[in-house]
């Protein structure tokens, strides 16, 4: 996850590889954000609810 | 092609063509209408699932619901013997789910608002109120309170759309609506 | 092999056996060849076995005909779910992971060898699960919701193939390191393994949440656990099974965009917006899992809303966005080819007789119309209550699963066969016909089941007419026509699959070899000038001018509106609910 665009630069002068397409070229990072986003949104938040639910009366 | 990696090293400041930046301002905007739409019926819409809820015990649910159907039964359905329960106007009802049927028979009147508990004492299963095509997910060990107001008159079945083993097709129940203050 | 040049390329200190790919000049590790083959056939096989599980629960819930006896009827209908919808999608995917990154980038397969135990664990666990529901034991539908239980070895065999899977989905991103590090190819990857990269990332959360629901669930029928919460597990199990079938949606988007390069030259309108949609998938498509658990009590709204609407619908942006770039994609290449006639040229000629084309297009319009319109309505937190657990939801599904993905990996069958198995398709008359045979009957399985499925017919449900019940209620009767039009429509959809699966079967054992001389042919008619000009150059922002997308676009957004707030208007007349 270290290497970004620099390792593939060339000799010839380079344009700066906007942030957006850095990510979209760093498969270790959008494999950590989906998993990391689905697991609190929907595993964590909803096991929480259902740890929550109370005793009927 | 799509099977070849970008033509130019930096894709990203390439220009996007007009139309494909509309119909993603049109995708973007339907969007949010259809999340806001779910938002909106919770204030102003009249068919919201409930969500009262609670954790009980199988047998203190089955008990709830015998002592419920042993103070307003009023007749059996044929000879089926299965009793049918007509719950005070305004009250609490009870509903059973076991394999394989719905317990007891409920009478409830048009128009009038009633608390329906739902759950079941085994397995899951699927409350589903047809004709009128209503469907609750119902697991043991969580009462479910439904607040609902019948608006037609007619014999309703309850069908098991949840598959509950190998009896699952003939577990029904059934509910009646009468004109208030009729029936009994 | 025999007409295969193979050259060694000795990259670092692993010597690795490539030929030289005479159709694309792309270069394929054999060691990813061989496992490209074994996992596709595996798939096919399951597919075979699955679709005819598929045709007997049609031919069952079809009243005039009643097939099976209840018992055997959940018993196939369990297998069914089983082998198509994990084992055939998943063998699948697992051969376009491989594909998409070691032959596309040229580049050798990372420890191709695990790739070995990962397609092992993966048949033996597909197996054992097999041999459980067969047995009869364990016939508890391919969800398993406990208390309902099923045999130990059912949820092994799911584990294990869980694992196998997963070690396919780290086989592709080590592949993906390698291919950077020895420079097979420069810059960013190319859209349709990024495509991939989606579906590979999907499948790592899937995979994952199967098996922490699976392992104590499996732990539970052995008896080591006494209890297992069923609301707890039906989130956990979702986060699997709804999201596999995400896997699916990238999978085959990705080959959409595969298929229209390779016969029709199309290029992406735009690198940026074709993977900032695929980025939308990552981010929030496995949200949908909330699907499942709209009328459940025990979750409250806000949850409900958020995840159903994966984050405010991003994810269907990102599902319509594909919906415009593909055919998009397809019309500026076509006009490119010389097809600029008026609005529909492109369209009208495009190889319609080329069965990978005619597959892909019908995936496209199919899972847009079908599975993904209805798809949405069905997520939609409110509305669920009239459509959960009714046919409604098999209808939507086999729009999205079948006329989707399986009609599209069908299609890219047609490419696979010359390209890896390196043999012709034998009939191609026939195969011509395959897509639409069996495209026709999926949207006839998917249109009359959620037709049922408005009417109130159960899902999984052996007997409409509730004969043996105690307290017997009646469907209104139009329901009894839908089930026989979806018996019929099975049935020509069982035709379609069983000629897709005798051409593959007969042209990888029978076909004529594919070398130099005709490895573009074997691919099937194409548009004259592509071959050509098939890498021609022309920036996205310069042709724009795609009336007929905007044309077919219009149309689609326009039955969305429309039958979405019709859905609405439904409600709005249900009994009252707080």
């Amino acid at each position: 996850m270290v290497e970004n665009a620099g390792t593939e630069q060339s000799a010839a002068p380079a344009e700066r590889i906007p942030f957006m397409q850095r990510l979209l070229d760093n498969p270790f990072l959008l494999l950590f954000l989906g998993v990391v986003i689905p697991t609190v949104i929907y595993i964590l938040w909803g096991v929480m609810e259902i740890a929550q639910i109370p005793l009927m009366k | 092609m799509a099977i070849h990696p970008p033509q130019s090293r930096v894709w990203w400041n390439e220009p996007v063509a007009k139309g494909e930046l509309v119909w993603i301002a049109i995708a973007f905007v339907w969007g949010l209408i259809m999340f806001f739409m779910m938002i909106y019926w919770h204030y102003y819409g009249k068919q919201n699932l409930s969500s009262e809820v609670g954790r009980v015990d199988l047998a203190v649910y089955e008990q709830k619901v015998i002592d419920f159907t042993d103070a307003y039964t009023v007749r059996e359905e044929g000879d089926t013997g299965v009793p049918v329960v007509k719950p005070p106007v305004g009250g609490d009802a009870y509903m059973l789910a076991r394999t394989f049927e719905w317990w007891p028979i409920l009478e409830l009147e048009k128009g009038k608002t009633y608390r329906l508990h739902l759950s079941s004492v085994d397995l899951q299963h699927g409350f589903s109120l047809q004709p009128t095509n209503i469907n609750i997910q119902v697991h043991p060990g969580l009462e479910h309170v439904v607040t609902v107001t019948p608006t037609e008159v007619g014999s309703f079945g309850v069908i098991c759309n949840e598959y509950c083993g190998l009896g699952h097709h003939v577990m029904t129940g059934r509910i009646y609506v009468v004109e208030p203050g009729q029936g009994g | 092999m025999a007409n295969t040049a193979v050259g060694t390329g000795v990259i670092g200190t692993l010597a690795t056996k490539f030929r030289t790919c005479p159709a694309t000049g792309l270069q394929v590790d054999l060691a990813a060849q061989r496992l490209i083959k074994a996992n596709a056939v595996a798939a096919v096989v399951f597919l075979a076995i699955g679709g005819l599980f598929g045709l007997m629960v049609a031919l069952t819930r079809w009243p005039a005909v009643h097939l099976l006896s209840s018992d055997m009827f959940y018993l196939v209908l369990t297998a069914h779910g089983l082998d198509v919808l994990l084992l055939w999608i998943i063998f699948f995917e697992m051969a376009v992971l491989y594909f998409a990154s070691a032959v596309i980038l040229s580049s050798r397969i990372a420890a191709p060898r695990w790739g070995w135990v990962a397609f092992a664990l993966m048949v033996v666990g597909g197996v054992m699960t097999n041999v459980a529901v067969l047995q009869g034991d364990s016939s508890v539908m391919f969800t398993s919701y406990p208390p309902l239980q099923a045999q130990p070895h059912f949820y092994l065999g799911l584990i294990l193939f869980a694992v196998g899977a997963l070690i396919g989905c780290f086989i592709f991103l080590g592949t993906l390191v390698i291919a950077k590090e020895e420079k097979t190819y420069e810059g960013s990857i190319p859209l349709v393994t990024f495509g991939a990269l989606t579906a590979c990332i999907i499948a790592v959360f899937t995979i994952a949440s199967g098996a922490i629901i699976l392992i104590p669930t499996f732990l539970w029928s052995v008896g080591y656990i006494s209890n297992i919460d069923t609301l707890t597990y039906k989130l956990v199990w979702w986060a699997m099974g709804h999201s596999s079938q995400q896997i699916n949606v990238s999978a085959h988007v990705a080959i959409w965009y595969l298929i229209a390069a390779v016969t029709v030259g199309a290029k992406p309108l735009s690198e940026k917006v074709s993977r900032t949609a695929f980025l939308m998938y990552i981010l929030f498509l496995q949200l949908a899992s909330a699907h499942h658990l709209l009328v459940e009590p025990g979750l409250s709204s806000e949850w409900k809303i958020v995840n159903t609407s994966y984050m405010m619908y991003l994810a269907v942006m990102g599902s319509m966005i594909h919906g415009m770039t593909v055919p998009g994609s397809i019309e500026a290449a076509q006009r490119k080819n010389g097809f600029t006639r008026g609005v529909f040229e492109w369209l009208r000629k495009a190889p319609w007789s080329n069965p990978a084309f005619s597959g892909m297009f019908l995936s496209l319009v199919m899972f847009g119309f079908l599975g993904g319109i209805s798809g949405v309505v069905l997520g939609t937190e409110q509305l669920n209550i009239m459509m959960h657990n009714t046919l409604y939801v098999p209808g939507h599904f086999h729009g999205t699963v079948v006329a989707g993905t399986t009609l599209a990996f069908m299609a890219v069958t047609y490419l696979v066969v010359p390209l890896i198995f390196q043999r012709e398709i034998i009939w191609p008359k026939l195969a011509k016909w395959q897509p639409y045979l069996f495209g026709l009957g999926v949207a006839g399985i998917s249109l009359f089941m959620m037709g049922a499925g408005t009417l109130g017919v159960s899902r999984r449900h052996w007997d409409n007419a509730f004969t043996d019940a105690l307290l017997p209620y009646n469907y209104p009767d139009v329901a009894s026509l839908m089930m026989g039009l979806n018996g019929l429509s099975a049935i020509m959809a069982a035709t379609g699959g069983a000629l897709y699966v005798v051409i593959v079967v007969g042209s990888i054992l029978f076909g004529k070899k594919v070398d130099a001389t005709n490895a573009v042919s074997a691919l099937g008619p194409m548009p004259k000038k592509v071959v050509q000009e098939a890498v021609s150059k022309y920036g996205s922002a310069g042709t724009w001018h795609l009336p007929g997308t905007y044309v077919l676009v219009a149309i689609f957004f326009g039955s969305f509106v429309l039958y979405y707030f019709v859905n609405w208007k439904y409600l709005s007349e249900l009994w009252p609910m707080q």
